[in-house]
């Protein structure tokens, strides 16, 4: 290896001015121009082995991905930053401690839900259905407990004989699919409603979470078996889940969750001081393991590497976020002085267990893998054996069963689920928090922590909208306006990219 | 001349009413570079496809390293060590080097994917066709450029101890330095014992890199020439009347078409 090195570093100077896209005009729109310089007259100087950089040769071959137009979260998090500052400025009531903690409640279901979604727009697909089916869940979840468990009286016979229809659909679907979860899941679901277990929120919160995963295998089965396009599909479902939410609940009834101490913390509790420092240290320490232990393992084996001090720099970046925030939300944030307020809210270690689990499955497993292949070139993927419709179908499982999931955060925050539960914009607030956040509506580019950030731009210009007592029509106005910011920056990016090709 | 590492006899292969191969033989040899040529119609796609597994085979037998072995599938070809880098390369944009030439085939387990085994035998492979025009294989497919994009997928076929190589136009779409480096790197697949079909219209790459030369003229194998043998002219008229001289179709008069 290390005699094919030829000394990259000495190399690069005397090759960049000419190949950097910004000192040569021609080259401005054709970035890759760089690749074709290196590939046509500089064949002899480069080995292939190039597996260290400076840290300056990074920087610069970050910003010549960026001007390549792949610019991944930069314009959310630089919008975050400018977001928070204008509302910091313009309301007193924005920057307090009651506030963010109460933003990051408001904004982890959408937020959720749109972590699911990743998986299905990184296929390049949409799931329209993903907010009335996470309210499908939600009902369920709700009535089981409202009803004692006793979901056949909760339902009437029909409708509960059409339910476990459904779900015994599910099962024998995703068993033709080889989706082995979802499979499990649906027969979960079954095993819940028949055996009309009594209320348990944890059992309630599993059974929410396997009714998602069994609309999601419905869901995947019409549009990747079926063939019809997930538009479609997802739109016509939307609707009927409106209905069926419609169905279980009754025009203007109400389920109250409230009332059960476990659903009703995990959008409005706390966890305690001590709890909320040890997931401070396990997530600051776990990730400076992870990041630091492959780095050295890279560099032990002459593996391509970032260069160190970029690592440690992120490292020192989460430490840098991840304690003062926790600091900040282990003081007491009550506005009332007879109640004390405290702690990290539930809702901060849900989404970060989300957001590892998800990175984890995109990154670091066969099925993640695929599923980026099946985006970035379907055919392609076919060709080296992929099953490319089991991976089109489990992605609508992941995003149903995900927003369930948030299903169970939003719910909890209000306290109940009506019929408009997971209707109006939520599904189009969760998908506008991906896009925003840097996931391509075109597939093949995104990742869940896209989902994070813009689904914070989001919670925080509903939040500091609100706070301004600017109406609803504004609110609307100004999310919608972000959203199409977002997607025309995806679509010009996209465009950039295929010029620069 | 090595022993043939693929032999088709006696190919017929139809759609519908349309018979597109009419009894080809067809051999590829270890260690050497057949090119596959022939006038746009003439069946060389069809019989790639038939080899490759995609499309099956009406009759004609094929064997493999001097056994009779069936292809009914594309998994078949793979196992015998068939790979067919197509025209249109399959690779996946928004992934590296090293991904697109796992892809499929990921090493480590399901849940954790072994990346450094991954990256290092990508590597090694590159390194031992002496591809050297790749930066980094960690480079995302997306910024590569067509000549590059072709070396990693013929790369990415040989990772897989294949035996046979099947090249569908590989140049076509190539500037002239690009060219020179593909070319390069087939004969060196040839050189590593591998049996590599070329298929080509550009009768320059073919003369340049070919040991010998098969050529297809309406769905019928009309010559299987060593390429020192037959001149560029020869060839041409090979192509596009199927005969020249003694070679190829008999005579007219005899030939059925």
């Amino acid at each position: 290896m290390e005699s094919d090195i030829h000394h990259p570093v000495a190399d690069n100077p005397a090759d960049n001015p000419a190949d950097n896209p910004a000192d040569n005009p021609a080259d401005d729109l054709a970035p890759e121009a760089h690749g074709h310089h290196r590939a046509d007259g500089a064949i002899a100087d480069f080995g292939i082995d190039t597996t260290a950089q400076s840290t300056w040769e990074a920087v610069r071959d970050y910003g010549s991905r960026l001007r390549a137009g792949d610019l991944g979260s930069l314009p959310a998090v630089l919008g975050l930053a400018a977001l928070v500052i204008v509302f910091w400025v313009l309301s007193e009531g924005f920057m307090t401690l009651d506030n963010t903690a109460n933003l990051l409640a408001q904004g982890a279901g959408k937020m959720v839900i749109a972590m699911g979604l990743v998986f299905v727009l990184l296929l390049g697909e949409i799931d329209l259905s993903a907010g009335t089916a996470s309210g499908v869940c939600a009902a369920v979840m709700a009535m089981h407990y409202v009803r004692a468990g006793n979901l056949l009286g909760g339902m009437g016979t029909t409708v509960f004989a059409v339910f476990l229809g459904g779900l015994i659909a599910a099962v024998g679907l995703a068993l033709l699919m080889r989706i082995w979860a979802g499979a499990v899941l649906a027969a979960v679901a079954i095993a819940i409603a028949l055996s009309g277990a009594a209320p348990n929120p944890w059992l309630e919160m599993l059974l929410a979470i396997s009714v998602g995963a069994a609309i999601g295998v419905l869901t995947g089965f019409l549009v990747s078996k079926i063939g019809m396009p997930s538009f479609v599909v997802t739109l016509a479902l939307f609707i009927t889940w409106q209905g069926v939410i419609l169905q279980f609940i009754g025009e203007g009834g109400v389920f109250g969750i409230g009332t059960q101490p476990v659903l009703f913390s995990v959008a409005n509790g706390n966890m305690s001081v001590t709890g909320g420092w040890v997931l401070c240290a396990v997530a600051v320490l776990g990730y400076a393991l992870v990041v630091l232990g492959e780095h050295v393992s890279r560099l032990n084996r002459g593996l391509v590497t970032s260069p160190t001090p970029i690592v440690l720099a992120k490292v020192i970046g989460v430490a840098v976020v991840a304690v003062p925030a926790t600091y900040a939300l282990t003081v007491n944030r009550s506005t009332n002085d007879s109640v004390v307020i405290r702690g990290v809210p539930y809702v901060v270690p849900i989404v970060l267990v989300l957001l590892v689990a998800g990175t984890y499955v995109l990154n670091r497993t066969r099925y993640g893998r695929h599923v980026y292949a099946v985006g970035g070139n379907a055919e392609a993927a076919r060709r080296a054996g992929i099953n490319v419709s089991r991976v089109r179908a489990s992605v609508f499982v992941v995003a149903s069963a995900t927003a369930a999931l948030g299903a169970i955060v939003y719910s909890s925050k209000v306290g109940s689920v009506d019929p408009q539960a997971g209707g109006l914009n939520t599904l189009l607030f969760a998908v506008g928090a991906a896009v925003i956040g840097g996931t391509s509506l075109f597939g093949g580019r995104g990742k869940v922590f896209h989902a994070v950030v813009g689904g914070l731009v989001l919670a925080v210009v509903e939040n500091g909208l609100g706070l301004l007592k600017q109406p609803a029509a504004v609110v609307n106005i100004v999310t919608g306006l972000v959203l199409l910011l977002a997607a025309t920056v995806d679509a010009l990016s996209r465009r950039r990219a295929a010029v620069g090709r | 001349m090595s022993e043939p590492i693929l032999e088709l006899t006696g190919l017929n292969k139809s759609f519908g009413p349309v018979h597109v191969l009419h009894d080809v033989d067809f051999t590829v040899r270890a260690g050497e570079v057949t090119a596959l040529v022939g006038d746009n119609g003439a069946g060389k796609s069809t019989l790639v496809k038939c080899v490759a597994g995609i499309h099956s085979m009406d009759s004609g037998s094929v064997s493999f390293n001097g056994e009779r072995v069936g292809i009914s599938g594309p998994g078949d070809a793979a196992r015998l060590g068939i790979e067919v880098v197509y025209q249109d390369l399959a690779l996946a944009d928004n992934l590296d080097i090293v991904q697109n030439m796992f892809l499929g085939r990921e090493r480590g387990s399901g849940w954790l994917l072994d990346e450094a085994a991954m990256e290092q035998a990508a590597r090694e492979t590159l390194a031992s066709l002496s591809v050297r025009t790749v930066k980094s294989v960690r480079t995302l497919v997306s910024a590569l450029s067509g000549g590059q994009r072709q070396t990693v997928a013929i790369a990415k076929s040989v990772l897989w101890e294949s035996k046979v190589v099947l090249l569908d136009e590989p140049t076509a779409a190539l500037g002239v330095a690009q060219t020179r480096q593909v070319l390069d790197l087939v004969r060196r697949l040839a050189q590593q014992g591998l049996g590599v079909v070329l298929i080509s219209h550009n009768m320059a790459d073919v003369f340049s890199v070919a040991d010998r030369i098969s050529t297809l003229y309406l769905g019928r194998m009309v010559a299987d020439v060593a390429t020192r043998d037959v001149t560029h002219a020869q060839v041409v008229e090979l192509i596009t009347a199927g005969r020249s001289g003694d070679l190829g179709l008999a005579r007219p008069e005899n030939a059925t078409v």
